[in-house]
């Protein structure tokens, strides 16, 4: 009864309104799913603030369409979580596309719902291969983890590194990033002598350290989870000797984070890290980017601001392309060869994979005016995802 | 002890019951709240059909706090890893679907075996130690089981979840929507078959029993009775049903991931439950929906710091409500009762 007395409202509204309402703005509605509270609250308010920069520089329309943010909270991993909110965000909320996604479990969960409501989803950090293959309607506006580490893996070798030893957190993204550093040394000719992974939330990495030591590699390799992980490895190696001109430390963006090398201070000397994103790149419109965003938020960006920056850009883009049009098939088909500027550099989504193809950046921790900074050293152009190619 | 707590918290004085038998008897009738109360929980259908998965994630939060009140509410087992168990449903349920069999109530069943299995086992330690080295090993079960899952990511998935489950229609003909009309009435009717028999086996002499043994169990183990028996029973029984509720959640979100056996997960359950009242049955029920609920709407006006409003919900009830919701609530209808 409720809902015929609704739909008799709505009715009359329409009639009433309807003339006006047509020249009116549609509102198109992105359900953002993120873990905005619990342990990876930072990451959310980070990737939330790349979204709000770029609403700020370029209004809350996109062409014809009045863009409405709905935020929805996981509180952490949380498939079920994450699958039930991108559900209620369609269902309850009418939202037209999805957006956010942190964390690789809640993405391929709500990968599910893309699928099957036929909603265009714009995963802006997760960063496993597999995701954009669960549903025809994903994009990606972040990164894999291939397409890091098996750049700097074939980079490693081209550089005359010839032995190395990698260590990595024993779950998901570390064997991740071992399995496609490993192939991408491999392929290009290196040998390694070692490897280890060590449980995720471990405290003391002096044994760990000591074994790669000893094993004489030329570089040593070492994905960790961001947090608490790569201060304490710092002062392991600083502990155990590791001169960084001789044997080299290798890594990935979080290994070298803003906060990560506050806190192992110049013993992060040295570190050479891959990375799609880092707030020191050299160029005019990274500076325009990060002055903006300090000016704003008081902070620097990192690569979850700009993962949320660039997926706010694909959104704009492919509605102002479709002319307002917010299906699935309609809005993925806009966005696929979509290519833009970023302050990361030139970037493009893949017609074929829908995963973002870019340029991958080898940084190096340099003192610059008394403060460790990543410098950036070397860069590879045009990278697709090469885990997309094994499939 | 001349006032008994009944189910749904009512008193009966011992003075008026002639045998045990009519004891049990009087304790089982049912209540006009109780039926009022399932006649209720068909409500969301029809005025709330947009909250329906969330409703059916309630149901299942319901089940597994059931689960947890039948152990420690009834039998005075503190559990800080009872998400074990269902976790151990949830994979399991999960696998089968991924290996090709996707019916969700054979599914359910065996899923309620292997947690049941997994119980047994477990029993045997469980059953020998009370209190905070009892806390201690439920944590440590687990922990243990959570990263057992960890490193076999070629079976689990790992760290990035079980892919793969596809859930069949139940009977051929519901299949599991994006409105959640499937999923609720699914967990709904679990629930509500599951409670029967808890209900049933509460008020039988074994669950009399797992009182005796809560209140003290050194008296029923002079009395002649064998409390590691019934220890063992009742907690491969709360394993089942733990490990049911977990196969709900996998088979209707048709997702398992770490999380499902997480710390986080037994602690919520707990939460629930002291939030709703212990050893009353509905206590938990009520506390799965006030937690789910209050959760979802905070969440929903604050994304970052709803934890605040959640942490001083409970501070306030627990400070005011000693006994739980249900508990108080017990409290004021019997005031308004002595005052009329």
């Amino acid at each position: 009864m409720q809902r015929l007395l609704c739909g008799l409202a709505g009715c009359a509204l329409t009639l009433l309104f309807g003339a006006a309402a047509a020249d009116a703005q549609e509102t198109v509605k992105i359900g953002l799913i993120m873990p905005y509270s619990g342990q990876f609250a930072d990451t959310a308010t980070q990737m939330d603030n790349g979204i709000k920069l770029y609403m700020k520089q370029h209004g809350d329309s996109a062409g014809r369409s009045k863009i409405e943010l709905i935020r929805k909270d996981t509180g952490g991993i949380a498939p079920d979580v994450a699958k039930r909110l991108s559900q209620e965000v369609i269902v309850r909320d009418h939202a037209d596309l999805l957006g956010g996604f942190v964390l690789t479990p809640n993405a391929l969960a709500a990968a599910d719902v893309s699928a099957e409501a036929k909603k265009f989803m714009v995963v802006m950090n997760a960063a496993t291969s597999i995701i954009t293959t669960k549903s025809p309607y994903i994009a990606r506006t972040s990164v894999t983890t291939p397409q890091l580490n098996h750049t700097l893996g074939v980079w490693a070798a081209k550089n005359g590194i010839k032995k190395i030893y990698t260590m990595v957190s024993d779950y998901g993204p570390g064997i991740d990033a071992e399995t496609w550093f490993q192939k991408g040394f491999k392929d290009g000719g290196g040998e390694i002598v070692g490897s280890v992974r060590f449980p995720v939330a471990n405290p003391d990495f002096s044994a760990f350290v000591q074994r790669a030591k000893d094993s004489n590699p030329d570089a040593i390799y070492i994905w960790v989870p961001g947090g608490a992980q790569p201060a304490a490895i710092g002062k392991a190696l600083a502990e155990r000797g590791i001169d960084a001109s001789k044997t080299k430390i290798l890594g990935q963006d979080a290994l070298s984070a803003e906060t990560a090398l506050k806190s192992m201070g110049d013993a992060a000397l040295g570190i050479i890290t891959v990375a799609y994103y880092d707030y020191n790149l050299d160029t005019p419109m990274n500076k325009a980017f990060v002055k903006a965003y300090n000016d704003e938020f008081h902070r620097n960006p990192d690569f979850f601001a700009v993962g949320g920056y660039d997926g706010m850009q694909l959104i704009y883009a492919a509605l102002q392309k479709t002319g307002g049009k917010t299906d699935g098939d309609t809005l993925i088909a806009a966005a696929k060869g979509m290519a833009w500027d970023s302050p990361r550099g030139p970037m493009s989504i893949d017609p074929e994979t829908r995963d973002v193809v870019q340029t991958v950046h080898i940084f190096k921790v340099e003192k610059v005016g008394g403060e460790l900074r990543n410098v950036e050293i070397d860069k590879v152009p045009n990278v697709k995802d090469p885990g997309h190619m094994a499939h | 002890m001349t006032i008994q707590r009944s189910s749904w918290g009512s008193s009966v004085t011992s003075a008026t019951i002639a045998s045990p038998r009519d004891y049990l008897q009087t304790q089982m009738r049912w209540r006009w709240s109780e039926i009022a109360f399932w006649f209720a929980t068909l409500l969301p259908f029809i005025v709330t059909p947009d909250y329906l998965l969330l409703a059916s994630q309630v149901a299942i939060a319901a089940l597994f706090v059931l689960s947890l009140d039948l152990i420690l509410g009834f039998a005075g087992i503190v559990s800080l890893g009872h998400a074990a168990y269902f976790g151990v449903g949830a994979y399991t349920a999960g696998l089968i679907s991924k290996w090709g069999w996707g019916e969700p109530l054979t599914g359910l069943l065996i899923a309620a075996l292997a947690a049941g299995v997994f119980g047994y086992l477990t029993s045997f330690i469980v059953a020998r130690f009370r209190h905070l080295p009892l806390i201690m090993i439920t944590l440590g079960i687990g922990l243990l089981l959570q990263e057992a899952a960890n490193s076999a990511s070629w079976l689990t998935g790992g760290f990035d979840g079980l892919q793969g489950i596809r859930t069949w229609p139940i009977a051929g003909r519901f299949r599991f929507d994006l409105y959640g009309y499937t999923a609720y009435g699914y967990a709904l009717a679990a629930l509500f078959v599951i409670f029967l028999g808890a209900r049933r086996l509460i008020h039988s002499p074994f669950g009399l029993a797992l009182r005796g043994i809560r209140d003290n169990s050194q008296r029923m183990r002079a009395i002649g009775a064998s409390t590691y028996s019934h220890i063992r029973t009742i907690y491969t029984i709360a394993a089942m049903i733990a490990g049911i509720a977990g196969a709900i959640l996998a088979q209707s979100t048709e997702t398992v991931s770490l999380e499902a056996l997480g710390f986080q997960r037994s602690a919520d359950v707990l939460v629930m439950l002291i939030l709703g009242g212990t050893g009353r049955l509905y206590g938990g029920l009520l506390g799965a929906i006030v937690y789910m609920v209050a959760r979802d709407q905070f969440s929903g006006l604050n994304p970052q710091y709803w934890y605040f409003w959640i942490g001083l919900l409970l501070i306030a009830v627990v400070v005011v409500l000693p006994n739980g919701l249900l508990g108080g609530l017990t409290l004021l209808t019997r005031r308004s009762k002595a005052a009329s």
